[in-house]
């Protein structure tokens, strides 16, 4: 159970965060819509203790995590734009983040089988396609069987078969209780893998709950109807 | 445990890129001429020391930023880890200092060594000149690190604010420190001038080998007042604390940066 209390953050005079309160429930997926600027990714990197609250509080498990570290062991984050050392090669990477986890079982293998990366992992960083490093953020932010999954973005660079692989796995996870956290502008995914919904608007929640509740509120068939509508309303 | 991990990987990094090689090649063939052409006596040592001092603040503030900014993409990966922001910060930093200290450490040291100079040379002399090219080259990447962390997303400044300090310390002080002892030199003024050299770790680092070759009296006047004080044990003490001031400060006001930053 992830908990955040007015969470506020400033970047200069740009207020990004603007007392965000909500709760994120366990062994659920939660997706995380917004238009682009509205804070998700910086919601995402403060709970990561990327970025440092100006004020409010986290809670993971109910212990607070701001300046903690030590909870990460939970979390594995695939970040938007997965940006890598350029010298390393795949499987050096792979190597190093699991001696800095001090982890000895992981589901690399499989992973690295699922997502078809064998003839990848000789080559350096550098080198790789954006799809292909996408593949590897998500393998690094499932290898060590986390019980807090967060994609920012997840499918942004993959083509379509790598993307279904992508889901295939998502769902998977979802049903051995995981709580995933996920963002995107693909309101057919969010609609294919989350059960509740976060729309944030210039830093601010409008809306929170369970996704259902929102597509008959707004009377759409559709959560893309539905978003767009709310995105209309806030808007005006 | 963490931080050796970190640091295990930046070494490999350092010397997979090979400037680090070329810059410990520099320092290798530089002291091979000097030795080849000056002898293995004090005026090989005094011509290595003065090649020193311009060069190590200057590689060691440029690449302390730089590297900052090249490793962004590093820091950031590590940061979603279980990983605390000092051990980090202390991988990052002794990733970079330590490969550049030994560079500089084995590129004077191998050709003391084959050319036979370590059993002829004074010890003593070879010790300052090792120890003193460490300082430095910690001091001044730590220096790097502070003005990188300062200017994180502007590596224009960053790296402009390291050239122009180095341009300060270790050429324009001196000017300075002329100018001053030209108009004020009717005065009493051994004091301040010695107040001035504490301020600047590369004059401190120049009085050092100056005293330890003992060629102090080439300075003429204030020499002197330098080899009076800097002889004594009050002098020694004064002159490490200020080097250690100046090693201490950067780090930690970088560190401080470091732990309060938004990746």
């Amino acid at each position: 159970m992830i908990t955040i209390k007015g969470l506020r953050k400033k970047f200069g005079p740009l207020t990004v965060l603007d007392d965000i309160s909500l709760e994120i429930p366990s062994g659920q997926a939660t997706g995380i819509v917004g238009p682009n600027g509205s804070g998700k990714t910086t919601a995402i990197k403060t709970l990561l203790g990327l970025v440092k609250p100006d004020d409010g509080d986290i809670h993971v498990d109910g212990e607070s995590v701001i300046g903690k570290w030590n909870y990460r062991q939970k979390i594995g984050y695939m970040p938007q734009t997965a940006r890598y050392p350029e010298n390393m090669t795949v499987a050096e990477l792979f190597t190093f983040i699991k001696n800095i986890r001090g982890a000895k079982q992981t589901s690399e293998e499989e992973l690295i089988q699922h997502f078809g990366l064998q003839p990848e992992l000789k080559k350096r960083m550098r080198t790789l396609s954006g799809g292909t490093r996408q593949k590897v953020g998500a393998v690094l932010a499932m290898m060590f069987d986390p019980q807090i999954l967060i994609f920012d973005e997840p499918t942004a660079g993959l083509d379509p078969h790598a993307s279904v692989q992508f889901k295939n796995l998502v769902n998977q996870e979802k049903q051995q209780g995981k709580t995933i956290l996920l963002t995107s502008h693909i309101m057919s995914e969010i609609e294919e893998l989350a059960d509740y919904l976060i729309f944030i608007v210039e830093g601010k929640i409008r809306y929170h709950g369970p996704m259902k509740d929102l597509i008959e509120k707004q009377q759409e068939q559709r959560l893309e109807g539905a978003v767009a509508k709310m995105m209309e309303e806030a808007a005006a | 445990m963490k931080a050796m991990t970190i640091l295990k990987y930046q070494w490999k990094d350092l010397f997979r890129g090979k400037w680090i090689i070329g810059y410990g090649l520099i320092y290798l063939l530089m002291a091979d001429a000097m030795i080849r052409f000056g002898g293995t006596g004090t005026k090989a040592m005094l011509s290595i020391s003065n090649i020193m001092l311009l060069l190590i603040p200057l590689v060691g503030m440029i690449y302390g930023a730089l590297y900052l900014y090249q490793s962004r993409e590093f820091t950031e990966l590590l940061l979603a880890q279980p990983l605390d922001r000092p051990t980090l910060f202390w991988g990052l930093f002794g990733g970079l200092a330590a490969p550049l200290a030994l560079a500089y450490t084995a590129g004077i040291g191998i050709p003391m060594l084959y050319t036979g100079m370590i059993l002829t040379a004074n010890l003593q002399s070879i010790f300052v000149i090792l120890v003193l090219g460490n300082v430095l080259t910690l001091l001044f990447t730590g220096l790097g690190f502070w003005l990188g962390l300062k200017f994180f997303n502007d590596r224009i400044k960053g790296l402009g604010f390291a050239l122009v300090s180095w341009l300060f310390l270790a050429v324009i002080y001196d000017g300075l420190v002329l100018l001053a002892i030209f108009l004020l030199g009717d005065y009493p003024i051994e004091e301040p001038m010695l107040g001035m050299a504490m301020l600047n770790p590369i004059d401190l680092a120049r009085i050092t080998v100056l005293l330890e070759f003992d060629i102090s009296a080439l300075m003429g006047y204030t020499g002197a007042v330098f080899n009076r004080f800097f002889g004594s044990m009050l002098g020694i003490t004064v002159a490490s604390g200020c080097l250690a001031l100046w090693l201490g400060i950067p780090l930690w006001r970088g560190k401080s940066l470091f732990n309060e930053k938004d990746f």
